[in-house]
């Protein structure tokens, strides 16, 4: 048994400082991809996970290498917390050959089975039903499916369907909604009927929590408790992560519509301010972090020189097929 | 040799697969207990249980996400969406998400689903459990759809959509249920899709169509034969791939083509086939025409149904009228 005030062991702690350095990861990731898209390389657009990586990571920290998870069109940070390696990402949302989907899916829509990311959805709600499915999948093979989605999702069909269908059948499946207050540009309380997305879940009898979004410890702990659950055998769980995005909701949108004061308020729970003050409270060194912290950069500088360096695909050598054979 | 049921041979397919393969799953509206409201698939839930063959709540959009997320992750999932008309509540997850798996993931893997469902009118089911949803999926690259004509080939391209590694939207024309056939040949029980077939030979014009439309094509072209008229019967089989090249065969032979479609011209599959037959074979044709239905919803009333739909009676004068022939004196 341990206490709030017990000292964790150094096991789950360097698990800790290993999130910690999946957070910064994607942090600097969805700076990088802010500057590529304003030099031209990211085209269309894109959506920055900046401000949510205590979800995807403390999530993920509770999963197995071989368990599924499903992302949102803001997916970056699903991919990288469930493994996808930087460099095939970034050149995915660079268009090149050498992307992960060999740049036919782009920003919205990563795909990576190889690391159990089912996919990514550009329609919202998506990866929902793709959590549900996948976990139908997941239950004869012990493994669990996680769906991320945002609280814009919680008013889709898929949402309410999805839940019900996985009560009925007890699917090994997590719905992880984040919960950043805002469906695009409009503030929640203007188009979410009731306070908590979560409270939803009691219609459908299914285990639910409203949990801190911004900080790992807990999310991990929350995604830990309904990963056991589904794997268990007991069905699925709703977890409702409260978060903030730094940007706006797409490159296109500088996000006018929240005030400075909330944006502040919501920057001093930066996630990886939190988690650095709380790895450095339970004994990890300033040096080990910044130590991490360095790593990270030169992997994500080396990567983006690659992804920069690799070639267009080709429209002649392009050996597209419409079916599968 | 016993005579095989439509309805029957829709049921025994999906037995066979999920006898010879543990991975298929069987899922739907009231399809495993109650066995489905067409009566094709009582006993299958019996014979494999509920972790393999189960009923579902009223979730179009969720059943298609459903599959196609387990379709990605190891199993072959079939189900059924009741009335193809319901097929607009599910096509967020097979336009966009089953559809277009195979390329943007840059084939990391395969999507083998089906989904079936019952259409067609002639039933006085009215305007909305009576539509032929194929053409609404026409335009999307990645899904295959099939209509089978008869109870082997019901059977034969259902065993062939379940094997397909590949999304496929399976239509079951409603009043083909009750027909009986011979079976599929022992042995060679599997279709794969994508190839029409010549479903009877002639000489003077070739009629093409798909599903119930192919059963009034080979009644009209019986009748015709009395008057001398020899036509050939293209079945499709597939509406997406589009076997092109079979057609343009006939035609090469006949120089007359009539496409026949329970559906709207705008926007159907005959207009783009025409267009694809005159593109290629301009020079061995001598007239191409499309029998379609108005452009209105299906009626509900008898007189109405049935004067809008394009049977075979509608095949004969159509053809008796563009060849400049009469009926043929008894």
């Amino acid at each position: 048994m341990s206490t709030p005030t017990a000292r964790p062991p150094a096991q789950a702690l360097d698990a800790y400082l290993a999130g910690y350095g999946r957070m910064r990861l994607i942090r600097e990731f969805e700076a990088a991809m802010h500057r590529l898209f304003l030099r031209g390389e990211v085209h269309g657009t894109t959506h920055l996970y900046a401000g949510q990586e205590a979800v995807a990571v403390g999530v993920c920290m509770a999963l197995a290498s071989e368990d599924y998870v499903a992302g949102t069109y803001r997916g970056h940070g699903h991919a990288l917390a469930k493994g996808t390696p930087p460099e095939p990402l970034i050149a995915e949302m660079l268009g090149r050959a050498t992307g992960v989907c060999g740049g036919r899916a782009g920003s919205m829509n990563v795909i990576d089975l190889a690391h159990g990311l089912v996919g990514c959805y550009g329609i919202v709600g998506g990866a929902i039903a793709a959590a549900l499915g996948a976990g139908l999948s997941a239950k004869r093979q012990g493994r669990v499916a996680v769906g991320f989605f945002g609280d814009g999702a919680a008013n889709q069909a898929y949402f309410h369907e999805c839940l019900n269908l996985a009560a009925v059948q007890r699917v090994p499946v997590v719905f992880v909604c984040e919960n950043n207050l805002y469906a695009e540009f409009t503030p929640m309380a203007q188009g979410t009927a009731g306070a908590d997305i979560a409270a939803r879940a009691g219609a459908y009898a299914m285990p639910a929590a409203v949990v801190d979004g911004n900080d790992l410890w807990a999310v991990r702990a929350a995604a830990a408790e309904a990963v056991t659950r589904a794997r268990g055998g007991e069905g699925p769980t709703l977890l409702e992560c409260r978060t903030y995005r730094h940007y706006g909701h797409s490159k296109s949108d500088p996000a006018p519509y929240r005030s400075q004061e909330e944006v502040e308020r919501w920057l001093e729970r930066d996630p990886l301010t939190l988690a650095r003050k709380r790895l450095e409270r339970e004994g990890v060194t300033g040096e080990q972090i910044d130590a991490v912290e360095q790593a990270i950069t030169a992997e994500l500088e080396q990567a983006v020189a690659h992804a920069l360096a690799a070639p267009y695909p080709d429209p002649a050598a392009d050996a597209a097929t419409e079916y599968a054979p | 040799m016993s005579e095989l049921e439509f309805r029957v041979a829709i049921r025994d397919a999906l037995a066979e697969e999920l006898e010879r393969d543990p991975a298929v799953v069987f899922f739907g509206e009231d399809v495993a207990a109650a066995g489905g409201v067409f009566k094709a698939t009582p006993g299958l839930f019996e014979r494999f249980g509920p972790e393999r063959v189960f009923d579902t709540p009223i979730s179009e959009l969720a059943l298609a996400g459903a599959a196609y997320g387990a379709a990605v992750t190891g199993l072959r999932p079939v189900f059924e969406v009741m009335f193809g008309d319901f097929m607009a509540l599910a096509m967020d997850s097979l336009v966009n998400q089953a559809a277009k798996f195979w390329y943007i993931s840059h084939e990391q893997g395969t999507v083998p689903l089906v989904v079936r469902s019952a259409v067609g009118a002639g039933g006085r089911f009215g305007a909305i459990h009576s539509q032929t949803h194929g053409t609404w999926f026409q335009g999307i690259p990645g899904l295959k759809i099939a209509f089978p004509s008869s109870p082997a080939e019901a059977k034969a391209l259902l065993k062939g959509a379940i094997r397909d590694d590949n999304p496929v939207v399976f239509l079951e024309h409603k009043r083909l249920y009750s027909m009986k056939g011979p079976p599929p040949p022992a042995g060679d029980d599997v279709i794969p899709l994508g190839r029409a077939r010549i479903a009877r030979g002639g000489d003077d014009v070739t009629i093409v169509s798909v599903g119930k439309g192919v059963c009034d094509a080979l009644a009209a072209a019986e009748t015709l034969a009395g008057d001398g008229i020899s036509a050939e019967v293209v079945d499709l089989r597939t509406l997406r791939p589009l076997d092109v090249a079979t057609v343009l065969g006939s035609v090469a032979r006949t120089n007359r083509v009539l496409a026949v479609e329970e559906g709207p011209r705008t926007g159907g599959w005959a207009a783009g086939l025409l267009g694809a037959v005159a593109e290629e074979g301009l020079h061995d044709l001598d007239d191409a025409w499309i029998l379609a239905t108005a452009e209105t919803p299906i009626p509900y009333s008898p007189t109405l149904e049935d004067a809008f739909l394009p049977e075979a009676e509608a095949i004969l004068d159509s053809i008796r009228s563009r060849l400049g022939v009469g009926a043929a004196r008894s």
